[in-house]
Parts: structure tokens; C-alpha cells; sequence
């Protein structure tokens, strides 16, 4: 009678293994967790909830990326080995091929807006800050998209880097400062130099003699045409006047 | 919102080790004993979401965590009986704590399979009363059975336990 008592007491005593309590608040969505890997951009310390990614950032070590973790986004952060679908999900997401989820909660309905807006933007493209800005419904706003922007908890996966100035300056980067955006952009198929000509030159919308329709310099259906039947234009009027329409695709201005 | 996740943190701190305890003596091996603790604070944390402030203010946890947990265990085990083989290998290094030592761990998983070839209504009873020391009430409650149905299949649980593990005296 005694022993058997006894021993259930003690089965009563056993303790939760290491870690249960941090993978059941992640489990509950309260604690992210996060794992480093390595991809194109070198090592990336990606963290995620149950919603999707939720922050990713080239930190030196793991503290490094806690600390800034727990000043940006704020949830207990769980250390977990990465999930085998993950790192090829995440090298997906970096070479265009498809788009991952993200959970942007805490950041404000503006923030959000800019984020989802940029992930609009395809790879090999570019746009400028007042695009955003017009496109969400803040044209004026255009200062606050370079804020949003440059607190993008998830630089790389959400493009920030995609998003430049409209006179040809890169501009800065939160993700490791402009070298590093010219360097992604490059990687991404932009060709920086006639870009950042053009932009020199007060040229910002390039037309196409042939379907009398202008875009951005980058767009995707204008690099189609050949170099020498492009026509520039400074500005909208400029373009209208010659009896342009703006593309429907990058939309550089209202239809 | 945020007091609710507040609430929930502290809970999961409070009361992760009996939970896990609990989960372990009812499944009888690890790998699920952590299914279900999960499971159960999973479940908790759902019906605290919906819950008005005081009721969470008055809830009383211990009980409360316990009933959960029984009716995860209940649920998933339904006309299945407990697996009694530890799947060696299959599972994550998770390791022993510190103290716990693994002589001492294999014990215990040997403890908690032998429980768990109860029954499940007198494993529960035995469980909830002598694993987690509730008294009768609170095991009651937890169970939703009358007391005395809950005192008698202690009595039959214990039986068996010993009939199995010495087959001597009957108190």
C-alpha cells in the first residue's frame, strides 16, 4: 500500500522538460521563435510567429538579435532549430519565386500599408517614396513612407530596398546603409547606372514610341522595347502632352 | 487583450510543471504527456480569450487546468488504449533537467506506463488524487463525477496497481 502511494507521489513531482513553457506561448502565438540562416545575403537571423515571419535582420550574434528584437517588435523570443521547409520557403521568398506570410501586428495601420504596398514592387524594379505615398492614399505622406520604411522589422523579405528616390539617389538603408541596397538591387537585376543617369538628367518616366504609353524606368513591360525607341519625359504633363498614357502596370501616375 | 496574455504567461510559469506531470501520469510516456500539457494550455488560453475579465479574475486555475487536461486526454484516447511503448529515438533531444538523473527518469517512465495500463476511469481517479494530491472533491469536479464514484474507482485503481506490482495485502 505504502510503496505504491510513494511512488506516485513521486510521479507527481516530475517537471516539465527544458523549453515547454516557451514552446507553448509560441504555440499560443505570444512568443515568436527564431532560427539563423544562411542564404545569398550571408547568415540572417529570421524570426516567426504562428501569422508568418515577423522580423528578419544580419546581426553578428544571437544576443545582438534578441536585444534588437525585444526594442522593435517586443514578444518573448524563442530559440528553435529551423523548420526544414523554412530555409527553402525563405530562399524563395529572396530569389521572387513566391511570397511568405507575414504577421505585422503591433506596427501602426500606416506602417502596414507602406509594407504591403512594397511587397507589390517585382524584383528588378524600382520606385520612388511618393509612389507609396500616392498609392496608399497619403500622397502627401511622403516623409512618413521614408519613416515606415525605415523601420521595416523585416528588411530584404519586405523590399524596402526596392523604394528609392525620385531624383536618382539611392538613399539609405536600413538593412546595412546604401552600399548594401545598391548591391541587393544590382543582384536583383536594376541597372543602377542608366537609372541613376536618367534621374541626373530630371528624366523620370520613359514612354515607348510605339504604344505611346510611359512608365518608370524599371518597369517590367517598358524594358521590353528597344533602347532606341524610348522617348523621356521630366514629368506627367510633359508625357500627356506628347499624347502618352501612363502604364496600368507600374501606374506612374493616375489614369 | 494584453491582460489576457498576461494572465496566460503566468499561468503557463505557474502551473507547467503539475500540468506536465499530470499529462505525463495519464499518457504514460513523454512524447504524448507533452502533446497533451501542450494541448491543454492551448485550449486555456482560447477560453481565457473569450472569457470577461472577472471571470478570469475568479477562476480558480489548479481545478480549472486539471478539467482541461482530463477531457484533452479523454478526447484523444477515446476507444484507443494509451501507447505503452516509448518510441526510443523518435523524439527531440530534450534530455532530462539537471537533477533529474537517468536512473531516476527511467523509473518514473516506467512508473507512469504502468499507470497508464489502468483503465482510464480509474486511472484518472488515481491520478488526480494521489499523482496530484486534489482531494476528493476537487477530483470530482475535475472528473465531472460524483464523489463517491470518484472514491470508488480510486479504490479499485489502487487495487489493481497493487495486485499487479506486489499481489499481496488488500486494504
Amino acid at each position: 500500500m505504502a510503496t505504491v502511494m510513494i511512488d506516485l507521489k513521486r510521479l507527481g513531482d516530475v517537471k516539465a522538460p527544458a523549453g515547454f513553457a516557451d514552446r507553448v506561448l509560441a504555440q499560443a502565438g505570444l512568443a515568436d521563435s527564431y532560427a539563423v540562416f544562411e542564404t545569398v545575403l550571408g547568415p540572417v537571423y529570421v524570426a516567426w510567429s504562428k501569422l508568418g515571419v515577423s522580423a528578419a535582420m544580419r546581426c553578428l550574434s544571437a544576443a545582438e538579435f534578441e536585444e534588437w528584437f525585444g526594442r522593435e517588435v517586443g514578444r518573448a523570443l524563442v530559440r528553435v532549430s529551423p523548420p526544414a521547409d523554412l530555409a527553402a520557403k525563405i530562399e524563395d521568398q529572396l530569389s521572387g519565386k513566391r511570397r511568405l506570410q507575414f504577421d505585422l501586428r503591433g506596427l501602426t495601420p500606416f506602417s502596414q500599408a507602406v509594407l504591403h504596398k512594397t511587397l507589390e514592387i517585382r524584383r528588378g524594379e524600382v520606385r520612388p517614396y511618393g509612389w507609396i505615398a500616392r498609392e496608399i492614399g497619403h500622397p502627401a505622406a511622403v516623409r512618413a513612407v521614408g519613416t515606415a520604411l525605415a523601420n521595416n522589422p523585416i528588411p530584404y523579405f519586405i523590399p524596402c530596398h526596392r523604394v528609392v528616390r525620385s531624383d536618382g539617389v539611392i538613399g539609405n538603408y536600413g538593412g546595412g546603409g546604401p552600399e548594401v541596397k545598391k548591391q541587393i538591387l544590382s543582384l536583383e537585376g536594376v541597372q543602377l547606372a542608366r537609372l541613376q543617369k536618367l534621374a541626373q538628367s530630371g528624366y523620370r518616366y520613359e514612354g515607348v514610341r510605339s504604344t505611346k504609353i510611359f512608365c518608370f524606368p524599371t518597369c517590367f513591360h517598358g524594358r521590353r522595347a528597344r533602347e532606341e525607341s524610348f522617348v523621356f519625359f521630366h514629368d506627367e504633363a510633359e508625357a500627356r502632352a506628347a499624347g502618352y498614357r501612363p502604364c496600368k502596370d507600374c501606374r506612374p501616375a493616375v489614369a | 487583450m494584453e491582460g489576457t496574455e498576461r494572465v496566460f504567461e503566468r499561468l503557463v510559469l505557474d502551473h507547467q510543471n503539475r500540468i506536465y506531470a499530470l499529462s505525463l501520469a495519464l499518457t504514460g510516456n513523454r512524447h504524448d504527456a507533452e502533446e497533451v500539457a501542450q494541448d491543454t494550455f492551448l485550449r486555456a488560453y482560447r477560453a481565457l480569450a473569450t472569457y470577461p475579465p472577472d471571470r478570469i479574475r475568479d477562476l480558480k486555475q489548479r481545478a480549472w487546468l486539471h478539467r482541461i487536461a482530463v477531457n484533452v486526454v479523454r478526447n484523444r484516447v477515446r476507444g484507443v488504449r494509451p501507447r505503452l511503448v516509448e518510441l526510443n529515438g523518435s523524439e527531440p533531444a530534450r534530455g532530462p533537467g539537471p537533477e533529474e538523473d537517468v536512473m531516476r527518469q527511467a523509473e518514473i517512465d516506467e512508473l507512469a506506463a504502468r499507470v497508464a495500463c489502468l483503465p482510464a476511469r480509474y486511472r484518472e481517479a488515481v491520478v488526480l488524487r494521489h499523482v496530484q494530491d486534489l482531494s476528493y472533491a476537487e477530483a470530482a469536479e475535475a472528473l465531472g463525477q460524483p464523489v463517491g464514484t470518484v472514491k470508488a474507482n480510486v479504490h479499485r485503481g489502487l487495487k489493481l496497481l497493487r495486485g499487479e506490482t506486489h499481489g499481496d495485502r488488500d486494504d
